[in-house]
């Protein structure tokens, strides 16, 4: 399969300890565009964990998280524009209407961007029309589409998924399915889930235990 | 786009969508502006109008009471911007999205936009209810606006450094203290020769010494920041 970039995510020796408690050690992998690897394990494994290393938002205590791409390698905190996350952490602004949030995120994140660019990734996501409604009004499902949103505004290489279908239902479950297809000729997808019929997504299962 | 102009135009946006933010939910602006009028409204009560016959050191003593009420009321709601992030668990995506540096310049922006309608509000109900006798206006201003970007560059890295820990409010003043001390002393000193009319030579001095402090604290958190926003 052709991919659209070289990403290449590598994973040597991490391991995280919190005070006294071990959540993750040895953990060893090398994932290339085009691949998706879910991850598995029970509550408390340490499923979460492992993706905010990945994407930058916790330091591994042992072991190094490495990205390449465009003959670089970077650790994912210095190359933000590389990740997408997902998660039932991610919290976006409230007290803001789902386009609003866009339009800052993609400000931030120095994209050219229109309006109607906007409008159509939230629409792509089922939240068509509802742009100009706070989040505060959002149910949780349609919160869990505006991460997507805001996941895939910059078309980033390496996806991070955790919990994909959480408060989502059966349409939203079939985006999630688009999204990974569609991230296969992007780059790469982590997926972390305790549901096992998730499992299917990927081409690899790390079991957390 | 090259680096500068996108560092730019995320710190404008940040400041932009903090501003909104506080307009519709209004945390900061009414704990600032409620604690900043209570204050010069007792002191009216309490003090009443003091004329110079009474007390010869008035001035400095009406300087004094206008940078406290100024500084408690900036300990109220200088840390916000940062404590909501971590609050509202939005600080992840943020952290994700934005460079540093933008996160801080926006903060610091809104925070400075934030203490400047605070010393303006106190300021004019201040010299209008304690009757206060201004004779340099302009040298005046000069001085709270050279304090405010003192006080806005001192706090806006100690607000990031609070904004994880617990008794956020307490070591927010805690920590802030001790670096304001020269920067209230000299903007004591420098606003009393303001209401006194020793014109702009007397006021130099000051100005230099808080405009000093400001680019010193300001280069020092440039710096810094970066170990205080990373994960």
């Amino acid at each position: 399969m052709t991919t659209e970039s070289d990403i290449r995510l590598e994973l040597e020796g991490v391991g995280l300890d919190y005070g006294p408690r071990r959540v993750l050690d040895g953990i060893s992998l090398a994932l290339g565009a085009g691949e998706t690897l879910v991850v598995a394990g029970a509550n408390g494994s340490g499923k979460s964990t492992l993706l905010r290393l990945i994407c930058g938002l916790q330091r591994p205590t042992r072991g190094a998280v490495r990205l390449r791409a465009g003959g670089q390698v970077y650790r994912p905190d210095q190359a933000p524009w590389l990740v997408g996350w997902v998660a039932p952490d991610l919290q976006l602004y409230r007290e803001l209407s789902g386009l609003e949030n866009l339009r800052f995120f993609a400000d931030v994140r120095g994209l050219k961007h229109t309006d109607a660019q906007l409008e159509a990734l939230l629409a792509e996501v089922g939240l068509g029309g509802r742009g100009g409604d706070l989040l505060a009004a959002y149910s949780s499902g349609m919160a869990q589409r505006l991460r997507y949103a805001y996941a895939l505004l910059h078309a980033p290489p390496l996806l991070l998924l955790d919990e994909p279908t959480v408060t989502l239902d059966e349409r939203g479950a079939a985006l999630v399915e688009q999204v990974i297809a569609r991230q296969r000729r992007r780059g790469i997808t982590v997926v972390a889930t305790n549901d096992p019929r998730e499992e299917r997504y990927g081409d690899y299962v790390l079991r957390l235990s | 786009m090259s680096d500068l102009q996108h560092l730019a135009r995320a710190a404008l946006a940040i400041f932009k969508k903090d501003l909104r933010s506080e307009l519709r939910t209004r945390y900061a602006l009414n704990a600032v502006l409620l604690f900043a009028v209570s204050t010069v409204v007792a002191l009216s009560l309490g003090m009443g109008p003091i004329t110079p016959v009474r007390n010869p050191d008035l001035p400095l003593v009406q300087a004094a009471l206008l940078w406290m009420a100024l500084l408690f009321a900036a300990f109220t709601g200088l840390a916000r911007a940062f404590v909501q992030e971590e609050e509202a668990r939005t600080a992840a995506a943020l952290r994700l999205a934005a460079p540093p540096i933008a996160v801080y310049l926006g903060k610091l922006l809104f925070n400075l936009a934030l203490l400047l309608l605070l010393v303006l509000v106190t300021t004019l109900l201040f010299v209008v209810l304690l009757r206060v006798h201004v004779a340099d206006a302009g040298l005046l201003a000069a001085l709270l606006l050279a304090g405010s970007l003192g006080l806005v560059a001192a706090t806006t890295l100690i607000a990031a450094i609070i904004a994880r820990a617990s008794a956020k409010g307490a070591l927010f003043a805690v920590l802030s203290f001790p670096l304001l001390v020269p920067l209230l002393v000299t903007a004591i000193r420098g606003t009393a020769s303001a209401l006194e009319g020793r014109g702009w030579a007397a006021g130099a001095a000051p100005l230099q010494v808080l405009l000093a402090y400001t680019l010193a604290l300001f280069v020092a958190s440039l710096f810094l920041f970066n170990s205080v926003w990373e994960a």
